[in-house]
């Protein structure tokens, strides 16, 4: 959000906390997250078979968050989607 | 008394009473607030920063719920490149270190970069560098920057065409020198600007300007207008590094929207850069070696704070070896950096290191 939208540190936390149905402090906990980021499958950080990885944990991440990814647009362009 | 043990700003171990640590805090801050013209920092944060000193413990953090983010320079050198580029020497490919720090060291972002990490010598292998920067998109889900430094000083004699300032000046040739930055600086703004379309091209989440500014108003001048074409041509976000705490007048004269750049600090070079249109600001303080630890924080601290007060972009300074109040030496030791790295969230205000 930072990136994409050029937002302080609070208030993108609050945004992405949001989005996600946690609250700030459960978005900072890796211990919630570990188990959210599996169950929503947006990339997991142990090499789990069948997680999304890489671009497809993005391509999840941009629509979850509703922001423009720059790669992810690329894949779409070269798959005419 | 006890005694505080902490650092001098050489890395080395030093014993202080608890004044002499209060008086440097105290000191510190109010020489960035002499220079730049700012606030000092409030008793508070001074205790704060007190008892952060004062603590035993080897190891210091952000309270729970603080946690900011990490976003990178230097690129995978720190672990394949040598001690010319803080290396470790690893015998990895970028694609290999770029995993390994998401992977294994949790990064919140990563750089892939020339090995000689200057905008210059990375144009003519840009084609290799957009392959990397394609690869690890594929594979990784941390936001992929490419990264170099505008490095003006690359494009003067002997390494360059233009002929260079550091010899004009000192012959008096003020108004020489001013023309070679002049001409040298349009050379590296169409070398930022081409090989920032060439990263867009290939879909890059980001660039970053790296030690901006550090040949100077002339380097500062290139980059902000550089700065403008990424972020009204491309749909990279785009990050710039300062280089040091002010802006050096190699030229002198030169301006953006009628705000001189030479000699400007921090919060003003935040300015310029958010009006710009980057997305990130990371500004530079400078460690002094024979000062403590503690004075070097606060001061850095001081300086920081002043940007994140106004700023509408995420600020991430720079906390590293001998910047932001990190000791200058080669492997800076972690009872300080954590420390350092922990204020700078807690009193900074910063939205990320």
């Amino acid at each position: 959000m930072q990136l994409s939208k050029k937002m302080r540190l609070d208030e993108a936390k609050r945004y992405v906390a949001d989005k996600l149905g946690v609250s700030v402090m459960d978005l900072c906990d890796s211990t919630v997250m570990r188990r959210l980021r599996e169950d929503l499958d947006i990339g997991v950080i142990t090499a789990v078979a069948g997680a999304a990885k890489g671009l497809e944990a993005k391509a999840r991440i941009a629509d979850l968050l509703g922001v423009r990814i720059n790669c992810v647009e690329r894949l779409k362009s070269k798959m005419g989607l | 008394m006890a005694e505080i043990q902490t650092r001098m700003g050489d890395g080395y171990s030093v014993s202080m009473t608890r004044e002499e640590v209060r008086e440097d805090l105290v000191a510190g801050s109010a020489d960035a607030a002499r220079r730049g013209k700012i606030p000092v920092l409030q008793p508070d944060e001074l205790d704060y920063l007190f008892e952060m000193f004062a603590s035993p413990t080897r190891i210091w953090g952000v309270e729970r719920g603080h946690e900011a983010v990490l976003s990178k320079d230097g690129s995978t050198n720190s672990l394949y490149s040598a001690q010319l580029s803080s290396g470790v020497g690893l015998p990895l490919s970028r694609e290999q270190a770029f995993r390994t720090f998401e992977r294994a060291f949790g990064f919140d972002t990563m750089e892939i970069g020339h090995t000689d990490y200057s905008v210059k010598p990375a144009k003519p292998i840009v084609v290799l560098e957009q392959n990397h920067v394609e690869a690890v998109l594929h594979t990784t889900i941390i936001p992929v920057f490419y990264g170099f430094m505008p490095n003006l000083g690359l494009y003067y004699q002997p390494d360059g065409p233009f002929p260079n300032p550091s010899d004009l000046l000192p012959r008096g040739q003020i108004a020489e020198a001013r023309a070679a930055t002049e001409e040298a600086l349009e050379t590296c703004y169409n070398d930022l600007v081409w090989m920032t379309g060439k990263m867009d091209e290939v879909g890059a989440d980001g660039i970053n300007y790296d030690t901006t500014a550090s040949t100077g108003d002339g380097e500062f001048l290139a980059t902000l207008r550089a700065v403008e074409w990424a972020a009204n041509n491309t749909n990279l976000a785009v990050e710039v590094g300062m280089a040091a705490e002010c802006v050096l007048g190699f030229h002198g004269r030169l301006e953006y929207n009628g705000k001189r750049l030479a000699g400007m600090w921090p919060h003003q070079q935040m300015e310029v850069v958010q009006e710009a249109g980057a997305h990130i600001f990371g500004p530079v303080v400078n460690t002094n070696s024979r000062k403590s630890t503690p004075w070097n924080l606060a001061r850095a601290i001081t300086f920081v704070k002043a940007c994140t007060k106004d700023a509408k972009i995420p600020i991430h300074p720079n906390v590293g070896m001998g910047v932001g109040g990190v000791p200058m030496f080669e492997i800076p030791p972690i009872d300080v950096v954590t420390r350092c790295s922990a204020a700078m969230v807690m009193i900074g205000k910063a939205d990320g290191l």
